[in-house]
C-alpha cells in the first residue's frame, strides 16, 4: 500500500511529463474505442441489413444452386419440398426463383438476374406488395443501384428478355412499380424482383424455387427433402470475411498508436530512473528491497495508463456519445462494391471491446515501465546512494 | 337450298384444309432445300465481321471451321487486340482462349447471353446451329419482293420444345431457295432479331449468301454485318482442330 501511495505521489509530483503521458495514452484509448465502436456498429448493421434484405435468418437451397457459382443458375430450380408446405403457408418461409434475363434500357442490353418472390411475403424488406399485378401489366421492383445503372425511374417501362424452362426466348415489357433503397448491394445490383406467379407463367417453372428464405422461428435446421440447409452463420460469410479483414486493420492501427504512446512512457521511465538515482539509493537505505523499488517504478508507469483510462472517460465519453448521434458519413460508392453500408456508420460500443482495449494498454504500460526499471534490482546500492547507477 | 349451302361450306373447308396442308408441305420442302444450300457436313470460312457501334465501327476478321452442327472452331485474325483469340464449340459447350491472358474460359450460364466481340450475336446464338427442318414446320403464307427478287413468305413454327426462337418469318428467294430476310420472334410474339442477307453467289454448285446482317431489334444500333470472303464445303478437317489443345496452339 505504501508503494502504491508513494508511486501515486511521485507521478503527481512529476508534473508535465505525467500529464503528457496520460494525455497521449488517453488519446489512444478514445481513438481506439471510437474506431472499434465504428467497426462493431457497422458489422452489426451489416449483419442485420443482410438478413432483412437478402438472406433472411436461414435458407434452403435447391441441390444444384450455389450462390457463389453463377454457372449453377440455369439448373438451379425445382419444386419446393413438401415438408415445408406449412411454413410456406404461414409465411415463415418464402420461395425465391432466380433466372437469368436481359434488360434493354434505352436500347442498351444488360444481363440481369430476375428474382421471383411472393408479393405477400414479409420476411425480406423488398417492397414486394408493389408486385401485385394491375391492369395486365407486369410490375417489377428494383433497387436504387440498379435504377442508377439502367437509368430507370418509377413508372418507366422496359423490355426484358429471358428463356423459359425449355430454353425458348421470350420477351415482354415490364413496368418499374417501385425503387427501393437498401444498404445491401447483393439484393439490388444487377437484379429485378418480379411477382413469383408472373415468373412461373413466364418460365413454366410452376411451384419451383431456387432457394427458400426462412424466418428465425421456422425452426428448420437441417436439409429438407434433398434441399440444402444454410444457417445464418454460413449466410453471413461475406460479412464475416469483411469483419476479419477490418479487425486486422484495426489491430495494426492500434499497434501503431499504442507503440507511439508507450514510447513516451518508456522514455519518461528511463529518464526518471536516471534522474532519481539518489532517491533509489535512499529507498534501499530506508529498508526497501531493490525488487520493491523496481515494483515502485513499474507501478508509477502503470498508473499513467490507469489515469489515462479515467481521463479518457472524462473527455471521451461526451465525444463518443455525440458520435453515436451523428455517425460517420460514408460515400455511396462503398455500397456499390457490395458492402452493406448506409449513408453513415453509427458506432456501437461494446463493454468487452472497451475493457480489452484498456487492459491491453495497462498491461503494455506495465511492461514498458518494468523494462527500464528492472536494472535497479541489479544495482550496487552504495553507488546508487552516491548517484552513480551504471 | 340449305343442303346446297352446307355442301358448299364443307367443300370450302376441305379446300382450305387441303391448301393449308399443301402450303405446309411446300413450306417444309422449301426448308429442306434451304438446308441443302445452307448446311454442309463441314465448312471452312474466312470472313469479316463489322460491328456497327454508336460511335464507331469495329472490323474483325476470322477463320472458322465447322463440322456438322456440333463442332466449330474459330480463330480471330485481326484487329491486333483480338488476334489469336480462339473459340471452340463442342456440342453444348463452348470455350474461349484469350492470348492476352493466356487463359481458356468456358462460356456458360449468363456469359452465353453476352455478345460476341460486341456484336449483335450472342454466344448462344452461335451455339444453336441446327438445320431448319430439324426445328421448324414451315408454311407458305404468301409472296413478296425483297431487293427486287420474288420471294416466298414462310411462317416457321417450332416443332421441338427447345427451339430458341419459337417462330420465324422468312422471305425465301423463290428461284435460289435462300432466305433473303428473316425475323425471329419470342414466345410472346415480340420480334427479337432481324437477319438480312445479300451478295448471294453460287459456291460449289449451291447458292450461298456472302453477306448477312444481324440486328438485335431490342437494341439500338445498325446491327452487325458478316461478310464471307471464302467458303469451302465438305472438306475434310483434321479431328484435332476440334480439341481444347488447339486453342493454345
Amino acid at each position: 500500500m505504501l508503494i502504491i501511495r508513494t508511486a501515486f505521489k511521485n507521478i503527481i509530483g512529476a508534473g508535465r511529463a505525467t500529464w503528457l503521458n496520460i494525455a497521449v495514452l488517453s488519446f489512444v484509448l478514445v481513438i481506439m474505442t471510437a474506431y472499434n465502436g465504428i467497426l462493431d456498429g457497422w458489422i452489426e448493421q451489416s449483419r442485420r441489413d443482410t438478413m432483412d434484405w437478402d438472406t433472411g435468418w436461414s435458407q434452403l437451397w435447391q441441390p444444384n444452386y450455389d450462390k457463389y457459382d453463377i454457372f449453377s443458375l440455369p439448373d438451379a430450380h425445382g419444386k419446393t419440398p413438401a415438408q415445408i408446405d406449412d411454413l410456406l403457408k404461414t409465411g415463415m418461409a418464402a420461395p425465391v426463383l432466380v433466372i437469368q434475363a436481359s434488360v434493354y434500357p434505352q436500347g442498351r442490353m444488360m444481363n440481369i438476374q430476375l428474382k421471383g418472390i411472393d408479393p405477400e411475403q414479409h420476411i425480406l424488406k423488398i417492397p414486394s406488395l408493389s408486385l401485385r399485378s394491375t391492369g395486365g401489366e407486369t410490375p417489377v421492383v428494383i433497387g436504387k443501384r440498379m435504377a442508377a445503372t439502367t437509368r430507370l425511374k418509377k413508372g418507366d417501362r422496359v423490355m426484358i428478355r429471358w428463356r423459359d424452362r425449355n430454353g425458348i426466348f421470350d420477351a415482354r415489357e415490364v413496368r418499374v412499380a417501385a425503387i427501393f433503397e437498401t444498404t445491401v448491394g447483393s439484393a439490388d445490383t444487377g437484379q429485378m424482383w418480379i411477382a413469383l406467379d408472373d415468373l412461373y407463367a413466364m418460365t413454366g417453372m410452376q411451384d419451383e424455387a431456387t432457394y427458400i428464405v426462412m424466418q428465425r422461428e421456422s425452426l428448420v435446421n437441417a436439409n429438407v427433402g434433398g434441399w440444402h440447409f444454410k444457417d445464418n452463420d454460413f449466410l453471413q460469410t461475406d460479412n464475416r470475411m469483411l469483419e476479419q479483414s477490418s479487425r486486422a486493420e484495426s489491430l495494426i492501427i492500434f499497434a501503431i498508436l499504442l507503440t507511439l504512446a508507450l514510447l513516451a512512457v518508456y522514455d519518461t521511465q528511463t529518464l526518471s530512473i536516471f534522474r532519481r538515482q539518489k532517491e533509489i539509493g535512499t529507498y534501499v537505505a530506508l529498508g526497501m528491497t531493490p525488487r520493491e523499488v523496481t515494483g515502485l517504478f513499474t507501478i508509477e508507469g502503470t498508473t499513467y495508463s490507469l489515469f489515462a483510462a479515467i481521463f479518457g472517460t472524462i473527455w471521451g465519453s461526451p465525444l463518443l456519445y455525440w458520435f453515436t448521434k451523428t455517425g460517420l458519413p460514408m460515400p455511396e460508392a462503398y455500397g456499390d462494391v457490395g458492402m452493406a453500408v448506409g449513408k453513415a456508420m453509427y458506432p456501437a460500443y461494446k463493454l468487452t471491446t472497451i475493457t480489452t482495449t484498456i487492459l491491453v494498454v495497462i498491461v503494455f504500460s506495465a511492461l514498458v515501465s518494468y523494462l527500464p526499471a528492472r536494472k535497479i534490482a541489479h544495482q550496487n546500492m552504495v553507488w546508487a546512494l552516491k548517484g552513480k547507477i551504471n | 337450298m340449305m343442303k346446297q349451302k352446307i355442301t358448299i361450306s364443307i367443300a370450302g373447308l376441305l379446300l382450305e384444309v387441303l391448301s393449308l396442308s399443301l402450303a405446309a408441305q411446300d413450306g417444309n420442302q422449301m426448308l429442306r432445300k434451304i438446308d441443302r444450300n445452307m448446311s454442309a457436313d463441314s465448312r471452312i470460312i474466312e470472313s469479316t465481321m463489322i460491328v456497327h457501334g454508336k460511335r464507331n465501327d469495329r472490323t474483325i476478321t476470322s477463320k472458322s471451321y465447322t463440322m456438322g452442327t456440333g463442332k466449330a472452331f474459330t480463330e480471330y485474325l485481326s484487329p491486333a487486340r483480338e488476334r489469336g483469340t480462339k473459340m471452340l464449340k463442342l456440342e453444348k459447350e463452348m470455350w474461349v482462349y484469350s492470348p492476352a491472358t493466356d487463359r481458356t474460359i468456358m462460356i456458360s450460364g449468363h456469359m452465353l447471353r453476352q455478345s460476341v466481340m460486341g456484336s449483335d450475336l450472342s454466344y448462344e446464338d452461335m451455339m444453336d446451329d441446327r438445320r431448319y427442318e430439324d426445328i421448324y414446320d414451315a408454311r407458305v403464307t404468301g409472296s413478296e419482293q425483297v431487293d427486287g427478287r420474288a420471294c416466298h413468305l414462310l411462317s416457321l413454327t417450332a416443332k421441338v420444345d427447345d427451339a430458341a426462337y419459337p417462330s420465324q418469318k422468312m422471305w425465301v428467294d423463290s428461284e435460289r431457295l435462300i432466305p433473303l430476310r428473316a425475323e425471329l420472334y419470342a414466345k410472346s410474339g415480340q420480334m427479337l432479331k432481324q437477319i438480312t442477307v445479300g451478295d448471294v453467289k453460287q459456291v460449289e454448285g449451291r447458292w450461298f449468301p456472302m453477306k448477312m446482317t444481324y440486328k438485335d431489334v431490342l437494341k439500338e444500333g445498325k446491327g452487325t454485318e458478316w461478310i464471307i470472303h471464302t467458303i469451302t464445303f465438305n472438306q475434310s478437317i483434321p479431328a484435332n482442330v476440334f480439341s481444347k489443345a488447339s486453342l493454345r496452339k
